[in-house]
């Protein structure tokens, strides 16, 4: 987990600034503007053609239809302790059965859903707020923009997980929506700075001035004219938001501030440490749940670092090295 | 000069709301928190201990909001953050300061290996564009980024410390054999104690320093003067460190900063598993043992230096780079 998964970009535009500096965001700010749907196309294109947003894309589909179905795949209910505690792998049992004797497989099966509602509600929440202040920020201006842009850096620089960790602790942890809540409140910043500076150099563009010409109203020209270019960049903001919340959420859980009776991902490796699952020869019961984790992540970062590198050409792999000079 | 007062003065402003969220939190949740907890030690606190608590929780006092605000800063301004619960009856500054030299030990261990390490890699990647090295590295680190933290801790627990019995995975150091003393046996304990948890917290940050140094580099490296550094045929060494990666590493010392937080959030997952006895761990058991009093402390301590890190960092940044002093 680190910060710049999607601030690639942010750091490629040149020497940016301190901290208090709107870095140039990545999309395609430069061209004319692209409609939502010609950006979604070229989405779609870009999970085609290039290697790493297929198998992020690929994964993520994995896992939705798991989400979805999970009976179909795994017959024993996740909750049951049903068998013998601490069985091996074996085909009865795929993972395993906890020291609770509870079907370890159908723990992670029916743990995706969870995940995945917390990684889509959290996700586009957080993007929402992201976009309502970076966007409201850069378009209005003025005294918006010097006190939104405050809270966005103030934000930023407070670490979130000690307070996401306080106040989960306040609340004597959480269910499911609480931590979507908690989530959703605190880490919204990061992409509201992104989404801001992209508006702010969509303020001059020609486009925004014929609208208001035109006579359009505010409200109009925000929502019509200036979000849809910005498709791609929300894409990936929230691409950022779910796999910050998935790792969020599992972390809260983990160490004991989530629900202990939901079935996900986290919870089971709360039970696995609790258990101290690795010392005890149940190694499955920590690796399989984690193991989840980062692939639900990884469709997340690898989906957003291939449209980062269509938005930025200059992150593209280059297929030739630049000959003799190099080296 | 003005653009370091500026910074300055966001790190005050930063400080204040943090210690404000730290106030109003407690006293915002639903329940009163604080009053089930004081409940939940009745009768092994003294009642000095007890007026402690109700000037930083606000509970049981009749004084308004603002009264007990001053009181509050008073409390932490002048270091008094009252008495630990689960550790009673330690003050909560004496516990916190048993456990800090550890973190700061560890972090400061790893951090500074991730920084030279993750530069030169992403040095090399950036200036060997399209090598082996530049392909295979940031796909790795892009998924490497989605492994939670305390997982690739426990990973490295279940190979190195539970399967080959190679390295030890529980504490600082040795408590059953070993005494704190400046003895070479404990302090190669303390050493061995920590090469696992700085392991996984080098793994798991490392990604960071590669790719935006090497992002920053290739930006740096399309510039007119080290074009011009090239057609004055220089040796490659010397434009590629003194020329490229010296203007690019400023950018990584500003991302740096920023992604602090998440140095330490992974500190705080790596040292639990681990047991290490730092602030990480201390504050997850100050959270199971209700010990708030403890935590708000915790919490305040790696907030402040978070932000005198970035504060330290954005300085040196301009020091170091004229042109962020006019741009900022």
């Amino acid at each position: 987990m680190s910060m710049p998964i999607s601030g690639v970009s942010t750091t490629t535009a040149g020497p940016s600034g301190p901290a208090g500096q709107p870095p140039t965001a990545g999309g395609p700010a430069g061209r004319p503007s692209p409609t939502a749907t010609r950006a979604l196309a070229r989405m779609a294109h870009a999970v085609r053609s290039n290697r790493k947003a297929a198998t992020g894309a690929v994964l993520l589909l994995i896992f939705i239809l798991v989400a979805l179905f999970p009976g179909l795949i795994a017959h024993d209910s996740p909750t049951a302790d049903a068998y013998a505690p601490r069985l091996g792998l074996s085909t009865a049992h795929l993972l395993g059965t906890t020291a609770y004797g509870q079907d370890m497989f159908a723990q992670v099966i029916w743990g995706t859903r969870s995940v995945l509602i917390i990684a889509f509600v959290a996700g586009l929440a957080t993007t929402g707020i992201a976009v309502l202040v970076g966007v409201a920020a850069a378009y209005l201006g003025g005294l918006w923009d010097g006190s939104l842009n405050l809270v966005t850096d103030v934000l930023l620089v407070i670490p979130l997980f000690p307070l996401l960790i306080i106040i989960a602790a306040y609340l004597h942890g959480g269910s499911t929506i609480v931590l979507i809540l908690v989530i959703t409140v605190t880490s919204w910043s990061y992409t509201a700075r992104q989404l801001r500076s992209q508006a702010l150099s969509l303020r001059n563009r020609d486009f925004l001035a014929a609208a208001r010409v035109r006579g359009e109203r505010q409200l109009y020209i925000i929502v019509v004219e200036v979000i849809p270019t910005m498709t791609s960049l929300l894409v990936a903001c929230f691409l950022t938001n779910a796999l910050y919340a998935v790792l969020f959420a599992s972390s809260l859980q983990f160490i004991g501030l989530g629900d202990p009776n939901t079935v996900g991902w986290g919870t089971m490796l709360y039970w696995a440490q609790n258990n101290a699952a690795l010392q005890t020869g149940q190694p499955m019961w920590a690796i399989a749940p984690g193991a989840c984790i980062a692939l639900l992540g990884a469709a997340f970062a690898l989906l957003n670092y291939a449209f980062d590198e269509i938005g930025n050409p200059a992150l593209r792999p280059v297929r030739r090295t630049r000959g003799k000079r190099a080296d | 000069m003005r653009f370091a007062l500026r910074r300055f003065g966001f790190f005050l402003l930063t400080l204040w709301i943090a210690l404000t969220i730290n106030f109003l939190l407690p006293r915002l949740m639903p329940g009163n928190p604080a009053l089930a907890m004081l409940s939940k030690f009745h009768g092994q606190l003294n009642p000095q201990a007890i007026k402690a608590l109700d000037i930083l929780f606000g509970v049981n006092t009749h004084t308004s909001l603002w009264q007990q605000y001053v009181n509050y800063l008073h409390k932490v301004f002048t270091g008094n953050f009252g008495t630990s619960l689960s550790f009673y009856p330690a003050s909560v500054s004496s516990v916190i300061g048993g456990a800090i030299w550890w973190t700061v030990g560890l972090v400061g261990v790893a951090t500074a290996l991730a920084f030279v390490l993750g530069t030169g890699l992403g040095i090399v990647a950036a200036w060997r564009r399209g090598g082996r090295l530049d392909s295979v590295m940031p796909p790795v680190f892009v998924i490497a980024s989605a492994i939670p933290y305390f997982w690739m801790a426990m990973v490295l627990v279940l190979i190195f410390g539970i399967t080959l019995h190679w390295l030890p995975y529980i504490g600082g150091y040795n408590v059953a054999s070993d005494t704190p003393s400046l003895s070479p046996s404990y302090l190669g304990d303390v050493l061995s104690h920590a090469v696992l948890p700085a392991a996984a917290l080098l793994i798991t940050t490392i990604g960071t320093w590669i790719l935006t140094m090497r992002n920053a580099m290739i930006t740096t490296l399309a510039e007119d003067y080290v074009r011009m550094a090239r057609a004055k045929g220089l040796p490659s060494r010397r434009i590629m460190l003194d020329y490229a990666a010296r203007n690019a590493i400023l950018p990584n010392l500003t991302g740096f900063a920023m992604s602090l937080g998440f140095v330490v959030s992974g500190a705080i997952l790596i040292e639990y598993v681990f047991n290490y006895p730092g602030v990480g761990y201390m504050l997850l058991q100050a959270v199971s043992g209700e010990d708030f009093p403890l935590m708000q402390a915790l919490f305040l301590l790696i907030t402040v230096a978070v932000l005198v890190a970035i504060l330290i960092a954005d300085i040196a940044t301009a020091i170091l780079d004229p042109r962020t002093r006019t741009a900022g």
